[in-house]
């Protein structure tokens, strides 16, 4: 797929909470297509902060060519990009990695943690269209972590857990009473903490079903130059930026 | 009309810019976003005898104007490298190097003997200066006896352009400069990274899985030029300037302390195009003091 580096317009920054927002911009015509999974390379104009940062894409809506980036603030970057403002410039290197794989027709399962929920929208919708029956799941340490639920809804049943109860069920994702169903899921897709996305993991292998991961190692360049974001898989150390984000868990040594 | 055009020994290039090793891969990672055949030269990633899975992550840490890189030289090996990737990147028409690194004296032999068969590689960059590996790399590079015998072997099997990469990691690379020159160097390319280290202070561990790194960036740019203006004054091969060059005023600071080359490095990860955009804002500025050849300002610098 072919790579762009270009200048686009702030469209939109809505907050959604304290240290979350969405940007929006309109990506030109001529860009064919954005995955769900793939993310884009921000540039932090104005700011002392010296990389690019690595952000996956929420949502892309090929009819408007609106692009939508889920932010957490953490540092310095993110912070200032959650200044910008309608009209103001943002500079990006897109679309990069690889997206999940499309199943139709089928029970999948999506597993989120907290912000990690970013790139399961795009993906919701995509799977939607292409009748899979979805079942989704956010966890998130209180109820300001699990974000736009009602968006989620509109593709799939939406379950939740908190760690501390006050939305969904209490405990960790992997600890809610819905995966005891035993529903035959199909796939499983998950992006979250390393930690919740190894249990979900744990969870795929002992009932054999197939499951995908996205990363987010820290990275330099995003197109697989700089090799510092890599992974140990079964063939090597791979550049999550180029090989990844998305990987199936057979691949990965965990 | 302005000429951009530089001369290593025989080997002419098209204009003083290339892209550093470890930072431009084979090219081919920057083929959507400029025209490789632009660049004056690209050097590709640091090639060993064998396969290297490089250093365990995490690899890299953001730091003030710059980044801590461990890599530790992952790639395929030098076999990998000639039957699958330089078929495809022989079609470039640009000087294409090949980074050459090794733990052992015969390793870079046997990288080096290989390459030489490659009809459309005018050069190798000896990479004697990679902080990142526990054998060789830098420590061949950070005395004068030690850089000289790599050189003086490699020139016995290799025969075409041999570039030198200094680290900076040494009190005197002008010495350095001039052991490698001795023994057949045709030029000089400085600096390699320079050994930093980042602290996470909430767990008290380092960032680097490796703890050390080698640290790029603007950060490094004023001890790269310093450098560069030393060993210019030290030796009579071309040197090559680098580090910390984000745009041409960068750049073209490097030339007038004596650079004949330059290359850009860690600035691609920001701006994958930055590179060309470099050779078209060198030659703007050319135009504008009047300089009809970029070799008329090599070490220009005006002391008094």
């Amino acid at each position: 797929m072919k790579k762009y580096i270009h200048n686009l317009t702030i469209t939109k920054n809505q907050k959604l909470s304290d240290d979350t927002f969405i940007l929006e911009v309109i990506v030109p015509s001529d860009v064919q297509e954005i995955l769900p999974g793939q993310f884009v390379e921000v540039q932090v104009e104005n700011s002392t902060v010296f990389l690019r940062r690595p952000i996956s894409v929420h949502d892309f809506d090929s009819k408007t060519n609106s692009l939508s980036l889920f932010i957490k603030i953490v540092g310095e970057g993110t912070r200032k990009l959650s200044t910008l403002i309608v009209g103001d410039n943002l500079n990006i290197v897109y679309p990069l990695g690889n997206g999940f794989t499309i199943t139709e027709q089928r029970n999948v399962l999506l597993i989120g943690g907290g912000c990690g929920a970013a790139p399961l929208l795009f993906l919701a919708r995509t799977l939607f269209l292409k009748q899979n029956n979805i079942h989704i799941l956010m966890g998130g340490r209180t109820d300001i972590d699990i974000l736009e639920i009602e968006e989620f809804e509109k593709y799939g049943t939406v379950f939740c857990t908190t760690e501390t109860g006050c939305c969904g069920e209490k405990g960790f994702v992997t600890d809610h009473s819905f995966l005891k169903s035993n529903i035959p899921f199909d796939m499983i897709y998950s992006c979250g903490p390393l930690p919740m996305m190894k249990a979900v993991a744990a969870y795929s292998k002992i009932r054999n079903i197939p499951c995908e991961v996205s990363l987010e190692n820290t990275m330099a360049c995003g197109i697989g130059a700089c090799l510092c974001c890599v992974t140990e898989t079964t063939e090597g150390n791979k550049c999550v930026c180029t090989e990844g984000p998305v990987f199936n868990i057979e691949k990965l040594k965990w | 009309m302005v000429d951009l055009s530089v001369k290593i020994k025989s080997l002419s290039f098209k204009n003083p810019v290339m892209t550093a090793s470890g930072t431009f891969g084979y090219g081919e990672e920057f083929d959507d976003f400029i025209d490789v055949n632009q660049l004056g030269g690209i050097i590709v990633k640091g090639t060993t005898i064998a396969n290297r899975e490089g250093n365990p992550y995490p690899r890299m840490a953001e730091t003030p104007s710059g980044m801590l890189n461990a890599v530790g030289l992952q790639n395929k090996g030098v076999d990998y490298f000639i039957e699958h990737i330089y078929p495809r990147i022989k079609k470039y028409a640009t000087n294409v190097f090949v980074n050459v690194s090794g733990s052992t004296i015969e390793d870079y032999i046997a990288v080096a003997e290989k390459i030489n068969e490659l009809e459309k590689i005018p050069g190798i960059e000896l990479n004697i200066s990679c902080p990142n590996v526990k054998q060789g790399g830098m420590a061949f590079g950070t005395s004068c006896e030690s850089a000289a015998s790599v050189t003086k072997e490699i020139r016995k099997v290799y025969k075409k352009i041999i570039i030198v990469k200094l680290s900076p990691n040494v009190t005197d690379i002008a010495s350095i400069a001039k052991s490698v020159e001795a023994e057949g160097a045709d030029s000089v390319s400085l600096i390699n990274t320079l050994l930093g280290m980042a602290v996470n202070a909430e767990t008290r561990k380092p960032i680097l899985s490796t703890v050390t790194g080698g640290l790029s960036g603007p950060a490094v740019k004023p001890v790269a030029l310093r450098m560069v203006w030393q060993v210019y004054n030290a030796v009579k091969i071309p040197v090559i300037g680098l580090g910390g060059i984000m745009n041409a005023t960068d750049a073209i600071e490097f030339i007038i302390a004596g650079a004949t080359a330059i290359q850009v490095g860690t600035a691609n990860f920001i701006d994958p195009q930055v590179s060309v955009k470099i050779v078209a804002s060198i030659q703007e500025y050319m135009e504008r003091h009047h300089i009809k050849s970029i070799s008329e300002i090599i070490g220009s610098l005006k002391i008094k």
